[in-house]
């Protein structure tokens, strides 16, 4: 029962960022200035405790993240993730908002997840961690916790562009055995119901968030996977090409749209 | 919590803990697995237990608990949690009454 954390203290949400808000100044797509938020759709008991960060359960795993990144790793690891990355609040701010980045190296689309797990592999000298554990899981949270209030700005251009064009093939083709489309639900049927909830348009800035369905923490991936399985349609693997795309697309879809990670979802 | 109160005030404890609860319970049927839940949460203060909840299945996961507690004198808050596996965890705080 490693990863247990107990929060007795009041944590200020880093930054005192107000949640589910757009950058008010620069360019702005219309498509992201029409997009809703899910926050919007939560129920005024669920919106106040998202806002708690006592009773907004994500800021456990924040808080065992903020421990895993400055505490030495375990036996056979090289140094500790702040041993090389000082100050995280300064020098990891706004990282997680403009990820996922392709790398210059392997020519992959990389994303947070994926970011730590190179630098546990390269730097760290040990093995990777799986989609959904809760280490993962917190030093996600952690350094997207760090941009809160920080605009999407990934990048779609160069070598990203073909990324980006299958992320958006995804979005526009129908799938599974309900032949539904993302775009058919997070676009066109936007404040419509659907099996309790309100559909939304889909904007990722919130995730890894803590679902009550799920009663943990989860990752946007994982969340992909749930609408892929309502529609029953074969599911990709988490961390796979196919949500890597997704997340390039719905992250581009909603630039400007402020990280307000970890929200609280039904 | 906060860390200071006036003697004879009645200040307000929130906590919350990060731990599956797991029922055991699950859509193949009842007890199919082993069950793992914090099964008690306490707390002291000035030494001596102020609060004991003897804590149900039927709670979620990371689980949360709020109470009010009238502060006396300067001392530590402890907080226990115990769960199936017999795993004890504890928190303590200062409390710095003026
Ligand atoms: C031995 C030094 C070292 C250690 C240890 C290390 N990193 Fe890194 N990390 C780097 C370097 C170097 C980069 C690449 C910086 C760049 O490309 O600008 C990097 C990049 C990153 C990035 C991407 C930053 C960006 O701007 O895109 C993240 C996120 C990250 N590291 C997280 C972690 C985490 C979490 C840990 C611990 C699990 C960790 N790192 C451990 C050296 C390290
Ligand atoms: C049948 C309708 C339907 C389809 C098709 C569908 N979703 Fe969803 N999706 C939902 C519902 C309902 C929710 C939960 C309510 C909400 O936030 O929209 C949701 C939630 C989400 C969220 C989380 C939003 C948040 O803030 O919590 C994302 C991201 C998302 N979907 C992306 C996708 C992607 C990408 C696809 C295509 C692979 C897809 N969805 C297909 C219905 C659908």
């Amino acid at each position: 029962m490693g990863g247990l954390k107990v929060l007795c203290i009041a944590i200020v949400l880093i930054n005192g960022q107000t949640i589910g808000t757009v950058a008010a100044d620069g360019p702005f797509p219309d498509e992201a200035r029409r997009m809703r938020s899910a926050n919007e759709f939560l129920s005024p008991a669920l919106r106040a405790e998202q806002a708690d960060p006592i009773r907004n359960r994500g800021m456990l795993w924040v808080e065992q993240g903020e421990r895993l990144f400055a505490q030495p790793p375990p036996p056979g690891g090289a140094q500790s993730c702040a041993s090389c990355h000082a100050s995280p609040e300064t020098s990891m701010r706004g990282v997680a908002a403009r990820l996922p980045a392709v790398d210059a190296e392997s020519g992959q689309l990389v994303n947070l997840e994926g970011r730590i797990n190179d630098c546990r592999i390269l730097r760290q000298s040990l093995p990777p961690l799986d989609y959904e554990t809760d280490e993962l899981l917190a030093l996600t949270a952690y350094l997207t916790a760090l941009s809160i209030g920080e605009p999407l700005t990934v990048s779609i251009d160069g070598p990203a562009s073909a990324f980006y064009a299958y992320g958006q093939q995804l979005w526009s083709e129908r799938q599974g055995q309900l032949n539904v489309a993302c775009t058919q639900c997070h676009d066109q049927s936007v404040g419509r119901k659907l099996r309790g909830d309100t559909i939304s348009s889909a904007v990722p800035t919130g995730y890894p968030a803590y679902r009550l369905e799920w009663q943990t923490l989860g990752s946007l991936h994982r969340r992909l996977r749930s609408c892929q399985l309502g529609v029953r349609a074969q599911l990709f693997e988490l961390g796979s090409r196919e949500y890597l795309a997704l997340e390039l697309y719905l992250k581009s879809r909603a630039r400007r749209h402020l990280i307000d990670a970890p929200a609280l979802r039904r | 919590m906060p860390a200071t109160a006036q003697a004879g005030e009645t200040i307000k404890i929130r906590s919350a803990i990060q731990h599956p609860m797991i029922t055991g319970h699950t859509d193949a049927g009842p007890n199919v697995a082993p069950r793992k839940i914090i099964h008690t949460f306490a707390v002291a203060y000035l030494g001596a237990e102020v609060l004991r909840v003897d804590v149900a299945p039927g709670i979620a996961a990371n689980p949360f608990f709020a109470f009010n507690l009238r502060a006396r004198s300067s001392g530590d808050v402890v907080f226990t949690w115990i769960d199936d596996t017999g795993e004890v965890i504890v928190e303590t705080r200062q409390l710095t009454v003026t």
